[in-house]
């Protein structure tokens, strides 16, 4: 008989080396993809499930994206939080989980969001990278111009 | 004037104070020092009464505008920073764009000062006005009204921020569409929100008008819609508090009749003339060290 989690793990294969990334807030797999910067051009093998049933997270739906033969640097874990603050990454070799991390927001992101004020210095053709910091409430301050995004903040990444 | 403590405005203030006996007869502090002022905006009060400031203290200037610069050549502002910091001792910035003068600090050798980013800030504006309310009213246990353009204009955004600091009661008055921005708003302790300066004329201390800045507008339509929608006349002073001052930062153009001036309320030529010595105590702060 198939337990639950097995039936979870036969939606997406198994990977033997790369990152997996679970407990993505429903609806958000392809947003981590875009943080990752991972196209459609890109040359790793990528999983995505999207709506798995979750008991862990609210609505009791999560996305999941598997990445093969890519371990995540944490810089790149942390900048996820920004969209699925509950994701956990787990590195995987040989078919083992060698590491799991849950995500922590940093203090400052740089070049992860696009301030939405258009006549933001950050928006203009010099030389710098868009800087937030990160306020208590989950929300970004750009460090420009101090607009802040307090919603919906998927739909400013770069 | 986030990045600003109460202690470090009431410092400037201070400083400020010892400067007003130099404001007019000068003094040899900056004596060699350069400062370049850097307007990609027009100012008229904010260029002239820094290039005042600084030969009052002894230095001298740089002046650039839009029109004669690199920038029309394509050069970025990074690049015209680097290049004023090797030139002078300290940068006045004025831009068109929020957030510029904070980037200008990052690339910069020199201390950047912030003459007006965009609808952002103008914090040397705020210092004066705050100096201002010193010296003409009070800032402890105040009641200010803000009346105007409150979305697009960078002196009312500094100066509530400034107000703050003091535990002053805010009350903002401004046509619809006009409005603070919230993110500001919801960082004041004490504020309340009307369209009608009659409602609460008469219980400030302090009538802090500004203009519509029409150049601010990205949409003709909306500009026209609230073009002239208040103006403070004589009239309208009728029962106010003994001890109120009006003050604006000026340019005017039609949002304070000319008859005001003539009452004993009207401080705001006294507010411009105070930018001296308050610009005067930054520049000998920054260059000189002053601790």
């Amino acid at each position: 008989m198939i337990q639950d989690k097995d039936k979870e793990e036969l939606r997406v294969r198994s990977i033997r080396n790369g990152s997996v990334i679970d407990h993505i807030t429903a609806g958000n797999a392809l947003n981590v993809l875009r943080i990752l910067g991972i196209s459609g051009i890109t040359a790793a093998i990528v999983s995505v499930a999207m709506n798995v049933p979750s008991k862990k997270l609210a609505f009791g739906r999560k996305d999941i994206v598997k990445i093969e033969d890519r371990e995540l640097v944490p810089a790149e874990v942390d900048k996820i939080a920004l969209i699925a603050p509950e994701a956990t990454i787990n590195i995987i070799r040989d078919f083992e989980v060698t590491q799991k991390k849950s995500v922590i927001l940093p203090d400052l992101i740089t070049n992860v969001v696009r301030c939405p004020n258009l006549n933001c210095i950050s928006n203009s053709p010099e030389p710098i990278y868009s800087k937030f910091k990160v306020l208590d409430s989950f929300a970004l301050r750009c460090d420009y111009c101090e607009t802040i995004i307090d919603n919906d903040i998927a739909t400013y990444l770069i | 004037m986030r990045d600003l403590t109460r202690d470090d405005v009431d410092f400037v203030l201070d400083y400020a104070e010892k400067m007003m006996p130099c404001a007019k007869a000068g003094a040899q502090l900056l004596q060699g020092r350069i400062l370049a002022l850097l307007f990609f905006e027009p100012s008229t009060r904010t260029q002239l009464s820094f290039d005042t400031a600084m030969k009052r203290l002894g230095g001298s200037t740089l002046n650039l505008t839009t029109g004669e610069s690199s920038v029309l050549k394509g050069e970025t502002l990074s690049d015209t920073i680097r290049v004023a910091g090797e030139y002078a001792d300290a940068i006045v910035l004025r831009h068109p764009r929020e957030g510029a003068a904070r980037m200008a600090s990052e690339v910069s050798s020199v201390p950047v000062i912030n003459g007006g980013d965009g609808a952002g800030h103008h914090p040397t504006q705020t210092l004066l006005d705050l100096f201002t309310i010193r010296k003409e009213s009070h800032l402890h246990d105040l009641d200010i009204a803000l009346l105007g353009d409150l979305k697009y204009g960078r002196t009312a955004h500094s100066l509530v921020y400034a107000l703050n600091m003091y535990d002053a009661n805010i009350t903002l008055v401004a046509p619809e569409g006009l409005q603070m921005p919230k993110h500001i708003v919801s960082t004041l302790n004490s504020v309340r929100l009307s369209e009608d300066i009659d409602e609460v004329i008469r219980d400030v201390d302090v009538l802090y008008v500004t203009r519509i800045q029409k150049e601010r507008f990205p949409d003709p339509n909306e500009y026209l819609r609230v073009a002239k929608s208040y103006r403070l006349a004589v009239p309208v002073l009728e029962g106010v508090r003994d001890n109120l001052i009006i003050m604006h930062p000026l340019p005017r153009v039609d949002e304070i009749a000319q008859e005001v001036d003539q009452t004993k309320y009207a401080k705001y030529f006294k507010q411009a003339f105070y930018g001296i010595p308050v610009r005067m105590a930054l520049l000998a702060i920054l260059l000189n060290g002053v601790t």
